[in-house]
């Protein structure tokens, strides 16, 4: 007789994985059910949740509103990103690492505080309307740090020589970014990009308290869950987001892998 | 020397870096078409001297002029020269004939002139074919002769090469030394060559500039840096040499007679100026000039009675290390094993006598 043997570790990472992803998979699930409240039994497979999202012009508005927002922001803080890495990674300054440590400091501090303090300034000292602008604003704060690690990580692997002698056999230090620095650096640059948008995109409580009439996916989201008949269009953007999540971290993963093994330097 | 012999001149030029002194005013010229390089243990300040020419590093004070141009506000992507990197430096997003390319952008050459210079300098460096590989499909000696291609398709009037055969295993290096003394009478460009390895600087070079903490001890050709160097450092950095300490006695005819303690007296040629009496002075002799014996030799050559300590079997020569009275290091003896010797270790402990040509010994200031 074959007895089923599970070793510990491995009934405790299935239940872990289990424990992570099964409330997940629930969204979908009952996305394609045919009833306004999310329990079970399962009612019947429906689309109407999909069909009501698509008709949804407020929703769909909303939408637009979080993908613009997320574009731009993961644009500016990749940049920022990249400029702040460079100068981690090549230049020896006074002061470096406090200056480091204030750029990673929206790592640590709560999002609600950064954005009450945002808000402050924003409305009662600067007296700035609330767009999406300003929530554009503050998830460049949070996501400029991630982006720094990220691209740190990569040019912290390359050979400085590589620019000197790009330096070295005519060109200006411009002219070396574009050719040497940058190539290098684009596997980093995508996943910096990538990894900022999904952070904006997903971001509610800066988006909550810095948004004024136009308001982003999750702000959205959150306001009509008060509505029971609002559910299954809900659900089913969520699961659409999901579906869109899961191809770009496995597509940020491969990139990454890919950039590991570019950069790893030949044998002697 | 008129002044269009030289290519490089480096004027009383000193780089510190907070209290260290890399280099420690400086002044020499290197000419042009030459192998010139400079020699010295790690520190020694001669990989801060070929950033200095290639525009790396901006001297604290003094001037450097490439063909009769200061350098000081040139920048290093506009100046005459070019380098090759000890880490290479290929660019790893790039295939072997896009790293040759790499400077020749600027001029514009359009794609088959390009292609052609690329072929060229690929066929130079015994590569053709590899043009599509990339930098982490070579090997290391392969590298380093693209990192060569590289930048001798830039034309530069001067090629500074900084330790280019350390990374290469003992073999290859012998290969590549060969072959690069080859593409510079071929190409006929002045090359600055930086390197600890003082077999690697004599064989390679027309002149060798000795380094040590910042200061160019003695520049000259290879038989003169190692048959008449101008000081212990030198002697000692370059080959093994013997030191006797002793004083100057009596000098006469281009000789003089150096008091050395209880060994009595030696016979020494006075190179040039002749040292005053009582100078204290080191006599210094290479261990191949030393012969050693069993009998006390004639009174022709200097003399002195020691013990064999010690020996070093290097395959087609032994070194014998000689006590010696009065000496803080043992003497070295190199004889060549002209018969099979199976066994020299029996020798330990017997007393010898050695003995050289008064020719043969430098004096060197103590």
């Amino acid at each position: 007789m074959v007895r089923l043997r599970i070793d510990p570790a491995t009934a405790y990472a299935i239940f872990f994985v289990l424990f992570l992803y099964v409330p997940v998979l629930l969204i979908p699930l009952f996305s394609f059910n045919d009833s306004t409240v999310a329990t079970f039994p399962m009612k019947g497979f429906t689309l109407n949740g999909y069909r009501g999202m698509a008709a949804d012009a407020s929703l769909i508005n909303a939408l637009k509103n979080s993908l613009m927002v997320g574009i731009g922001v993961s644009i500016v803080s990749t940049a920022l990103g990249l400029l702040a890495a460079m100068g981690a990674t090549r230049y020896a300054m006074p002061g470096k690492s406090p200056v480091m440590g204030t750029i990673m400091l929206p790592l640590v501090v709560p999002s609600l505080i950064l954005a009450i303090a945002l808000l402050v300034i924003l409305r009662q000292v600067f007296d700035i309307p609330l767009t999406l602008w300003t929530v554009a604003a503050g998830h460049v704060l949070v996501c400029v740090p991630f982006s720094m690690l990220v691209l740190m990580s990569r040019l912290e692997g390359f050979d400085k020589g590589l620019e000197e002698a790009s330096n070295d056999l005519g060109e200006n230090a411009w002219m070396t970014f574009w050719r040497v620095t940058f190539p290098i650096a684009l596997p980093g640059i995508i996943a910096s990009l990538l990894m900022c948008f999904t952070i904006s995109f997903d971001e509610f409580v800066m988006a909550f308290f810095l948004s004024g009439t136009d308001q982003t996916l999750p702000v959205f989201l959150y306001s009509q869950l008060r509505f029971p008949q609002r559910l299954p269009p809900t659900l089913a953007l969520g699961s659409s987001i999901l579906a869109v999540s899961v191809v770009i971290v496995l597509v940020s993963e491969w990139l990454r892998r890919f950039g590991v093994q570019s950069n790893k330097p030949g044998a002697f | 020397m008129t002044q269009g012999d030289n290519i490089i001149s480096i004027q009383s030029v000193s780089k510190h870096f907070g209290p260290v002194k890399a280099v420690d005013d400086t002044s020499f010229n290197i000419k042009r078409g030459e192998f010139f390089s400079l020699l010295g243990p790690s520190g020694c300040g001669k990989t801060t001297l070929l950033r200095i020419l290639a525009g790396f590093e901006l001297p604290t004070s003094g001037e450097v002029t490439i063909d009769g141009q200061p350098m000081s506000t040139v920048p290093p992507h506009a100046r005459p020269t070019n380098m090759v990197f000890q880490s290479y430096a290929i660019f790893p997003h790039l295939n072997v004939r896009e790293n040759i390319a790499y400077g020749l952008r600027k001029r514009r050459l359009g794609k088959a002139e390009t292609a052609r210079i690329v072929e060229q300098a690929l066929e130079l460096i015994k590569m053709p074919g590899y043009g599509e590989r990339r930098s982490d499909q070579l090997s290391g000696g392969q590298r380093q002769r693209v990192a060569l291609a590289r930048a001798l398709v830039c034309q530069p009037k001067v090629l500074l090469l900084d330790e280019p055969l350390g990374a290469l295993d003992k073999k290859l290096r012998e290969e590549m030394q060969i072959e690069l003394r080859q593409i510079q009478r071929t190409v006929g460009i002045t090359f600055v060559f930086v390197t600890h390895d003082q077999e690697e600087a004599l064989t390679l070079s027309d002149r060798i500039a000795v380094m040590s903490r910042g200061k160019v001890l003695q520049i000259d050709h290879s038989t003169r840096l190692y048959e008449a160097p101008n000081c212990r450092e030198v002697a000692e950095f370059i080959g093994t040499m013997n030191i006797l300490p002793g004083t100057i006695g009596e000098v006469s005819h281009g000789r003089a007679n150096v008091a050395a303690g209880t060994h009595g007296a030696f016979e020494a040629r006075t190179d040039g100026s002749a040292p005053r009496p009582g100078t204290p002075v080191l006599i210094a002799i290479r261990p191949e000039k030393l012969q050693m014996s069993w009998e006390r030799p004639g009174l022709s050559v200097n003399s002195l009675a020691g013990k064999v300590g010690a020996v070093a079997y290097f395959g087609d020569r032994s070194h014998f290390y000689v006590d010696v009275e009065g000496c803080e290091k043992p003497l070295a003896v190199a004889l060549q094993n002209g018969e099979r010797r199976l066994d020299g270790s029996d020798l330990v402990g017997k007393p010898v006598w050695l003995s050289w040509e008064p020719d043969s010994a430098v004096l060197l200031p103590a």
